[in-house]
Order: structure tokens, then C-alpha cells, then sequence
């Protein structure tokens, strides 16, 4: 066997390592349905939900509750779905948090009524979708 | 009124761009097709056009910046990337935070490299020049802002708000124009975002020279000697690249809160693939300068490294990211294009390479294990892998996007924990890495056998392992695989610096870059293994509460709460929130809100006391005062240890209405570590909402308590003149004078009652850091009582993070070590290009 072939194999074996890492690695979009089947079954890797958080009928957020220290806090959310579920962050609260359209909770259920999010991404009101121009200023 | 020259200048001199991009493309290639005798005139009519080009790009970007220097804000990009508050540095940066910036930074860098290569080259001009020419085609096509039926190409900076917004006032006055634009993003407030993007995308367009080299040679069968011309430029493409990945790491670390200088995120991994590949195309370029070998690796490389900025670019600039990243750009609608203009280029260097493949010279013998070809060839893989490695995952969202254009379902998502999936494979590449820089630069400056390179390598050896021993003892690094990274690491810099002794002494200092790079790599893996490896939170939450839920106790609470003048434990420190404060135009250091009222000019405000730093005043009371962004506030927080003060740190956080809550970092650097603390939750200033309301009746004298507070009331006075309010005869104005006592702070609340006729005016006292209002409700003389109203809030605080990076000064050092090295290295492989064209053979 020449060198040459021996650093072929090389490459195509560490090759397929990442990509069985990746595979392995790589989260899933779930809903909290399936979340919560996930972890039923004794599978305790971080996924993604996407969702938004709860709110009343009149539009302002509700179920917030964020804990005396103010370093950790719970909220409502619920999935594309539907499901509506409470979730647990050990991070202050985003400043922008309630005014979010869509959040991502990275993270998974720690029993089946709490899911504890690890991470939390945000879609803001984005600048590039404002249509209004504020008159204020006439 | 509205200003419509500067747009259509502009508009102008991109149509001409694009045109003088094509014609240039077309007569270079004219000038390189013809026989000796026209191709005087197709030189001087090609540069012509060029000229022409390079002028009227940079009249774009000229036009560009007019709009947004003076405030037009009828154009929306001026409306929507500035504000009028911002200083002049940063409207540099509003120029390129849009995307149609972006671009025009790339052409214009672009132009000048172009000049550059017309002006130090012969043979290559056209062959080179026709390349350029067709990018930047492409380049001025995404900023076209051209509509034929329903296909849009590019977009525009150049177009007016009432055309890109259907907001109703437009209908009611065409001419409106907005009194404000909506600023620039926070985060790129720094200087760092001044000078990072133009370093970055100087980066991006300097892969194009050696690419457009190769596919010179490609073409005109001059399948090795593209080489020569094209390795300064591939050297120079790293460093620049490098330099501008560290700009952004660095940026990322001194203002952004995720706590460190690099996230995996895919913007930054989108940059730092190309880089791994344009490190290693210089590699097999080398060798192959030496040896005759890797020439068809370094063909495929140097297309991958081009190929794989252009891929950078629509990952992070066609949304096709989405929520993956933190800060991917949202679609203009240039995702089709970036497309095209990838696949252009991807197509027509596959075509030529696979065209010429065969006649590509190869050197038939095996490359023995003794040999420098052989290790560098072996690097040059290990940092495809990590490029590989690297850009799978981060491509996810192509993937899923791709398996939907087919009609299916991936719900495949980036792995949950970014940093540790990666750093379990880039960790280990980096050692392996390491090793091969030892032991590869003794097989490059001497020819040398099994025996003799023992012998060579026994010496650093043993230096390096007396070495990694100190570090590990003195560092506690007990971890087995970080004990690994030291001893590669310490191998590498010893090695290479033995190397460097030698050169240095022997030849020229011209040599050294390879050695000092390798010796930046080094430092960088000691840096990166300490700052990140052992990096500590240290804002424990220490306050002893406890809470209901019992799981909840195990989890870390890694931030602290820090009641205003509250002294909290932060580890060895006690740490203690003085307030917030803004930054004065021409006061050194930071000065207190409560000093200061904002009027309703913006960056503007009034000095309620004199202003006086450092034993200067600075401002007297009542003067106006200029602030620098009034949107950011400091908080000062002082630390002591065992009483004894020894530092502040000035956090900041800027309340953004399109943001939200942005916070920067402010780090206190020693030698040996940094401590790095963010503010990442702060009290509502602007809408407290006052719990109901609370009485005292209280007589001169008397001590009580307002929340937790001790207060005193001193007594009365009857006022003979108020600030801002004109006492007639008969009126009286009385005050009341209460001391509020909050740790070490003695706060005077002075509410004023005022009775005219038989009117009663009550003026309340607010003290905003304690979260008390006091209004003296009514004054009983029979008693000789005062009656107080008092509403609470809460007291001002901030949460923080702090956390504790050791030898991050390592870090930084080995990156500048390794820029050093790459700059070296410029220079001397620039001199031997030159030195073969000044002799007519190039």
C-alpha cells in the first residue's frame, strides 16, 4: 500500500467522524409535544422549540415570573402547536423579552410539567420591517 | 426639501461601474488575445476603462457617504443606518452596516487592488485584469437596484424613503422628510466596528488576486508560474483575513455580553473557514516553490478559499441563517444573485481546472516521510479537516433549506452547545497542528534523515517539557487534555524558536515569518486554553436566599444582584453598585445622571451642579452640557478588597427602542487575567411603578424608617424663593428637610409645600437610586407635626456577570507574534516576484 493511499483512507476516516458527530450532535426542531415524548424516553439532549410567549387576549404578555434575586425567571410559552407550556431560564431577563414575535428555547424538559431552557433566542420588530415612518417630527 | 443629486449621482456612477466592469472585462480579454503589435492599444483602451470604473465606484461610494454625512434623510439608507446624534466616526460605520454598504466597501477594495496588480505586473495584467473585471461586474450588479418585470436586480442605497415605504404621510406630502433617521445599531458603536468591517472585506477581495491569478494561468497554460506573482497575495489575503477575525473577536470581547471572543457563531465561523483554507493553499504553494510537488492541491485549494468566501457571503447575507445566528442579515432579496455569482465562479474554475487537469506537471515520486513535502502536505489536510469540520455544521440551515426546495421535512437544527462541539475537534486539529509546525520547520531548513532530525528535535524537546512542567504547575492545569495542549504548544514555540536563533543568526531576518508565525500559533493555543479553558464566573449568587422549588437550588445562578450602594461578596472582592452616569463631551471619566438633566435636544443636558473631575471644574450649574450618546449609561461599580479600594469598573448598557437592552462589558486587565463584567439586567428609569401610597407624621427631630431607610427629619424652613416658580406676596413656601441614610450615603429629600390663597402646591421630592418619593402632604402647627406622603419603588440595582479570563494578554500577544510573521513573509515573497519580473522573465 503506497503512503498516498494510506492518507486517503485517513482523510475519508476522520471524514466520516465529523459527520457522524454532526449527526450526533445536531439538535431537532421539536414541538413540546415531542419534547416531552423525548424525554419520556430517556433521551435528555437539547432541542429546539419554536414558539411564542403567551398572551392575553388584550396583547400584553402574561406568566412572567421572575424570581426575588432577579437572576433567573419562568414564562409561558406556547409552540406552533399550540401546547402551551412553562418554561425556566437561570438568566436575567432579556430587556426586550415581552416585546419579542418569536422566541427559540433551546434546552429540555427537566420534569414533564418544566421545560428548563438552556438558551433563548429572539426575533425582535426588526427595523427593516417598519413601515411606519413616526410623524412626530412634522 | 428633498435632496435628489447626490442619489442620482449615484445611482449614475453604479450604472457606469457595471458598464466600464463589463467593457474592461471584454477588452482585457480583447488585449490578451491579440497578437503583439495591437496589444498596445487594447492595453491603454482596457486601462482606460478600468480608470474610468475605478472612478466612477468610488464616486458611489462618495455619494453614498454625502447622504448619510449630511443628514438626508429622505434617502432611506441615511434613514435607517444614522441618526443626527451620531459622531463622525461612526457614520462611518453606519456607511457599511447595511448590506448595499457592505458591497460597496468590497468594490471599492476591490478597485484598489485591481490598480495595485495593473501597476506591478506585465505578463498578468490582462489575463488577471479580465477575473477582476467579471467580479466586479457581479460586485456592482447587487447594489444595481434595477427592476425589469418582476425580476429585481440588486438593491440600491441610493433610493428615496417615500420609495421604499408606503407609510400614509407620503401621500399627504411627497416631500416629507423625517426629522431624524432611527440610528445606527448600538452594537456597532465602537471603534472596533470602525475599523473591522474595511479590514475584513479587504480580506474578502484579497482572495480574489491569488484566484484570479491561477485562473490566468489556468488559461493562457502557464500551469505553474501563476505561483510566484500569486503567494505575497496569498500570504497577505491570510494575514489581512487574520487580522480582521481578530478585530471581530476582540470587537466581540470589549463589546459584546456573551461573555468571550469567539462563539462559533456562524458569521464568525462563515470567515474563519476561508481562512483555514487560504493557510493552507500558502503551505502547498510553498512546497511546491521548493520541491515541484502540490501544485494541483494548491490549484484546488486556492479555488476553495475564493469559493468559500463567496459561500460566507450568502450564508451570512441571504437569510437563509435565519435563527440560527445571532446576527445574520435579513434577505434584501439578493439570495438568488449571491447564488448565480457564486456558481459563475465555481463553474468557470471547475471548467478550467478540469479542462487542464492533465497537462497540470506532477512529480511522480512519493513524497517520503522524511521530507518538509510530506508534513506540510499532512498540514495542509489537518486544516482542511478543520475547515470541513467546521463548515458542515454551520451550513445546517442550507441543507434543511435545500431538502424543502425538494419537498421534504429536516428539522435538523444547529447542535445546543456551539462551543462544545466544535472545540472537541478544532482543539485537537490545533495540537495536531502544533506538533507538525515543530517538527516541519526542522525538515524545512535541513535536509535531514531519521537520526539527525532525533538529534535536531531532542534539545526543544526536552526545553519544552521543562517548560509545559512550569506552566502546568504554576497555571494548576490538571486537566490531562489541556496538559496536552500545553505540551504541543510550548513544543511548537521552543522548536520554532530555535529555528528563528538560527536563521536570524545565519541569513536574514526576511526568513523568520514562518517561524514567528508558528510561534504566534503557539501562544495563541496557551492563550486560548487558559482564557476560555479556565475561564471562572465569579458572580456567584452568595445572598443566601432560598428558594421553594428544591431543583432550582442546584442549578448556578450566575449572576449577581448588587443593590445600589450595597456592599456584595464577589469572590475575593466586595463589590458595590454606585449609580448610573453618562459621558460628557470634555470631562475625563463619567458623570453621575444625578448631576444631570436632559433637555429635549438630543445629546443634550443641563448641569444641575458643577461638574468637577479630577479637581478641575469642568461645568458650573445651569451651564448646558454636550453629552456623547445620551442613549448609553455607566454604572459604576466600585470593588474593595478587605476594604480597601481597588478598582471601578464602568459597565454599559444602552436602552435601545429597536433593541431593547444592549450592555457592553468593561473589563479590569492585569498582567495575568482579566476580570470581565456585564451588566445584564437593569431597574425600569423611565416608568417606576410606585407601590400605594404610605403616611408618616413625623416632628422635627424625629427619626423614622422609609422602607429599610433611616431617616431623619430636620425640620422645617420657610423658603423666601423657589427655583422656577415666582412667590407673590402672601404666598408661603415651606420645606421640609429629611436625611435618608442608605449604607454609607447621606441622601437629602426635600419636599416643598406651598399654600397661596387658599390653594395648597405640593412639590414632590423623588430620589430615583432609592426608589422613594415623598410629598410633604400637610404641615399640622398645633402638633407641630409634619405629614408626609410617601410612595415606594423599588432601589436601583444591577444584575451582573463577572467573570475571571485568565491569560487572555497571551492570546492577543501570539496574534499579533502571528501577524508579525505573516508581514515578514509578505515581504519576502514579494521580493522574489519582483526581482523574476524586473529580470523580464514575469
Amino acid at each position: 500500500m503506497k503512503k498516498r493511499h494510506i492518507i486517503g483512507l485517513g482523510i475519508i476516516g476522520v471524514a466520516i467522524i465529523i459527520i457522524m458527530s454532526m449527526i450526533g450532535d445536531a439538535s431537532t426542531y421539536e414541538s413540546f409535544a415531542t419534547a416531552r415524548d423525548l424525554k419520556m424516553t430517556g433521551n435528555e439532549k437539547s432541542i429546539h422549540v419554536v414558539g411564542q410567549l403567551k398572551k392575553s387576549i388584550s396583547g400584553t404578555v402574561e406568566g412572567i415570573e421572575v424570581n426575588q434575586d432577579k437572576t433567573s425567571f419562568y414564562f409561558m410559552m406556547v409552540d406552533n402547536d399550540g401546547t402551551e407550556q412553562k418554561v425556566f431560564y437561570n438568566e436575567p431577563v432579556p430587556a426586550d423579552f415581552a416585546r419579542a414575535e418569536q422566541v427559540v428555547v433551546i434546552g429540555s424538559y427537566a420534569n414533564s410539567d418544566l421545560f428548563v431552557a438552556d438558551k433563548i433566542l429572539m426575533k425582535c420588530p426588526s427595523k427593516y420591517q417598519e413601515t411606519e415612518v413616526s410623524n412626530a417630527s412634522m | 426639501m428633498i435632496n435628489t443629486f447626490a442619489g442620482n449621482l449615484g445611482h449614475f456612477a453604479v450604472i457606469l461601474a457595471f458598464v466600464s466592469a463589463i467593457v474592461a472585462a471584454y477588452s482585457y480579454y480583447q488585449y490578451t488575445i491579440a497578437p503583439e503589435l495591437e496589444k498596445a492599444n487594447w492595453k491603454r483602451f482596457s486601462r482606460a476603462v478600468f480608470y474610468i470604473h475605478s472612478v466612477a465606484s468610488v464616486t458611489i461610494a462618495i455619494s453614498l457617504f454625502e447622504i448619510i454625512y449630511n443628514h438626508r434623510f429622505e434617502y432611506f439608507y441615511a434613514y435607517s443606518h444614522s441618526s443626527k446624534a451620531l459622531p463622525v466616526h461612526y457614520m462611518i460605520s453606519s456607511f457599511w452596516e447595511g448590506q448595499e454598504g457592505a458591497f460597496i466597501l468590497w468594490i471599492f477594495w476591490n478597485v484598489v487592488l485591481g490598480l495595485i496588480l495593473i501597476h506591478t505586473n506585465k505578463f498578468w495584467e490582462g489575463p488577471v485584469m479580465i477575473v477582476f473585471a467579471l467580479v466586479q461586474a457581479f460586485l456592482v450588479s447587487m447594489i444595481l437596484g434595477v427592476v425589469i418585470g418582476d425580476l429585481k436586480i440588486g438593491s440600491s442605497p441610493f433610493i428615496l424613503l417615500r420609495d421604499a415605504m408606503s407609510a400614509p404621510i407620503f401621500q399627504i406630502n411627497p416631500d416629507f422628510v423625517p426629522e431624524d433617521g432611527t440610528g445606527l445599531n448600538p452594537l456597532l458603536q465602537n471603534i472596533w466596528m470602525v475599523i473591522h468591517p474595511p479590514t475584513l472585506f479587504l480580506g474578502y477581495a484579497s482572495t480574489l488576486v491569488p484566484f484570479a491569478f491561477l485562473m490566468g494561468g489556468l488559461a493562457t497554460k502557464k500551469y505553474s508560474e501563476w505561483v510566484r506573482p500569486a503567494l505575497p497575495w496569498a500570504i497577505f489575503s491570510a494575514m489581512i483575513l487574520g487580522m480582521g477575525i481578530i478585530m471581530g473577536a476582540y470587537w466581540a470581547y470589549v463589546t459584546l455580553n456573551f461573555g468571550g471572543y469567539w462563539n462559533w457563531d456562524p458569521v464568525e465561523n462563515a470567515v474563519y473557514v476561508p481562512w483555514l483554507i487560504m493557510i493552507a493553499a500558502i503551505h502547498t504553494m510553498i512546497t511546491f516553490k521548493k520541491s515541484s510537488t502540490a501544485l494541483k492541491s494548491s490549484i484546488v485549494l486556492v479555488i476553495a478559499s475564493f469559493i468559500l468566501v463567496l459561500y460566507a457571503t450568502f450564508l451570512v447575507r441571504s437569510g437563509v441563517l435565519g435563527d440560527s445566528s445571532v446576527h445574520s442579515f435579513t434577505d434584501l432579496g439578493l439570495s438568488g444573485q449571491l447564488l448565480i455569482y457564486m456558481l459563475f465562479f465555481l463553474g468557470v474554475a471547475v471548467f478550467l481546472a478540469a479542462k487542464n487537469w492533465k497537462y497540470i506537471p506532477t512529480s511522480e515520486k512519493e513524497a517520503s516521510v522524511y521530507s518538509r513535502e510530506f508534513w506540510i502536505f499532512i498540514g495542509a489536510i489537518t486544516l482542511s479537516l478543520m475547515a470541513f469540520q467546521v463548515i458542515l455544521p454551520t451550513s445546517i440551515p442550507v441543507w434543511n433549506a435545500i431538502v424543502e426546495s425538494f419537498g421534504g421535512i429536516s428539522n435538523m437544527a444547529p447542535p445546543a452547545d456551539q462551543v462544545g462541539f466544535y472545540t472537541k475537534f478544532q482543539l485537537w486539529f490545533a495540537v495536531a497542528l502544533a506538533l507538525l509546525t515543530a517538527v516541519g520547520q526542522f525538515f524545512w531548513w535541513n535536509k535531514i534523515d531519521g537520526k539527525t532530525l532525533r538529534e535536531a528535535l531532542v534539545m526543544p524537546y526536552i526545553i519544552s517539557v521543562v517548560l509545559s512542567a512550569i506552566i502546568i504547575i504554576a497555571g494548576k492545569v490538571f486537566d490531562i487534555s489541556y496538559i496536552i495542549v500545553v505540551l504541543a504548544a510550548t513544543f511548537t514555540i521552543v522548536a520554532n524558536a530555535t529555528i528563528l536563533t538560527k536563521l536570524v543568526k545565519k541569513t536574514t531576518f526576511k526568513l523568520a515569518g514562518g517561524s514567528l508565525a508558528h510561534i504566534g500559533l503557539g501562544l495563541i493555543l496557551i492563550g486560548v486554553m487558559f482564557s476560555s479553558g479556565y475561564s471562572e464566573i465569579i458572580s456567584y449568587n452568595m445572598s443566601g436566599l432560598t428558594y421553594s422549588n428544591s431543583w432550582e437550588d442546584e442549578m448556578n445562578k450566575e449572576h449577581v444582584l448588587l443593590w445600589i450602594n450595597k456592599p456584595t461578596q464577589i469572590k475575593e472582592y466586595t463589590a458595590i453598585y454606585r449609580g448610573r452616569q453618562k459621558k460628557v463631551q470634555g470631562v475625563p471619566g463619567y458623570v453621575n445622571v444625578n448631576l444631570l438633566k436632559s433637555t429635549d435636544n438630543i445629546n443634550e443636558a443641563i448641569a444641575l451642579d458643577d461638574i468637577t473631575a479630577r479637581g478641575r471644574t469642568h461645568y458650573k450649574k445651569g451651564e448646558t452640557v454636550t453629552l456623547i450618546l445620551e442613549e448609553n449609561d455607566y454604572f459604576q461599580i466600585d470593588y474593595f478588597k478587605d476594604d480597601v479600594y481597588q478598582f471601578s469598573l464602568n459597565p454599559m448598557s444602552q436602552f435601545n427602542s429597536s433593541m431593547g437592552l444592549i450592555s457592553s462589558p468593561d473589563s479590569r486587565r492585569f498582567v495575568n487575567r482579566d476580570l470581565y463584567t456585564f451588566v445584564s439586567a437593569i431597574n425600569d428609569y423611565e416608568d417606576p411603578e410606585w407601590r400605594e401610597d404610605e403616611f408618616f407624621e413625623v416632628s422635627p427631630g424625629e427619626t423614622f424608617y422609609i422602607a429599610d431607610f433611616v431617616t431623619t427629619f430636620e425640620g422645617g424652613e420657610v423658603l423666601t424663593s423657589l427655583d422656577g416658580i415666582d412667590l407673590k406676596e402672601g404666598d408661603v413656601a415651606v420645606k421640609a428637610k429629611l436625611v435618608v441614610m442608605d449604607y454609607d450615603q447621606e441622601k437629602r429629600l426635600e419636599p416643598i409645600f406651598i399654600i397661596r390663597g387658599n390653594q395648597v402646591g405640593r412639590i414632590p421630592s423623588i430620589d430615583n437610586e432609592l426608589g422613594v418619593k415623598v410629598e410633604l402632604e400637610n404641615i399640622l402647627p398645633e402638633s407641630n407635626t409634619f405629614s408626609f406622603k410617601v410612595n415606594r419603588y423599588q432601589k436601583d440595582y444591577v444584575v451582573l456577570k463577572a467573570i475571571v479570563k485568565p491569560q487572555i494578554n497571551i492570546l492577543w500577544i501570539g496574534t499579533i507574534i502571528m501577524l508579525i510573521g505573516f508581514t515578514v513573509a509578505i515581504y519576502r515573497r514579494y521580493d522574489e516576484f519582483s526581482k523574476m519580473r524586473d529580470k523580464g522573465l514575469e
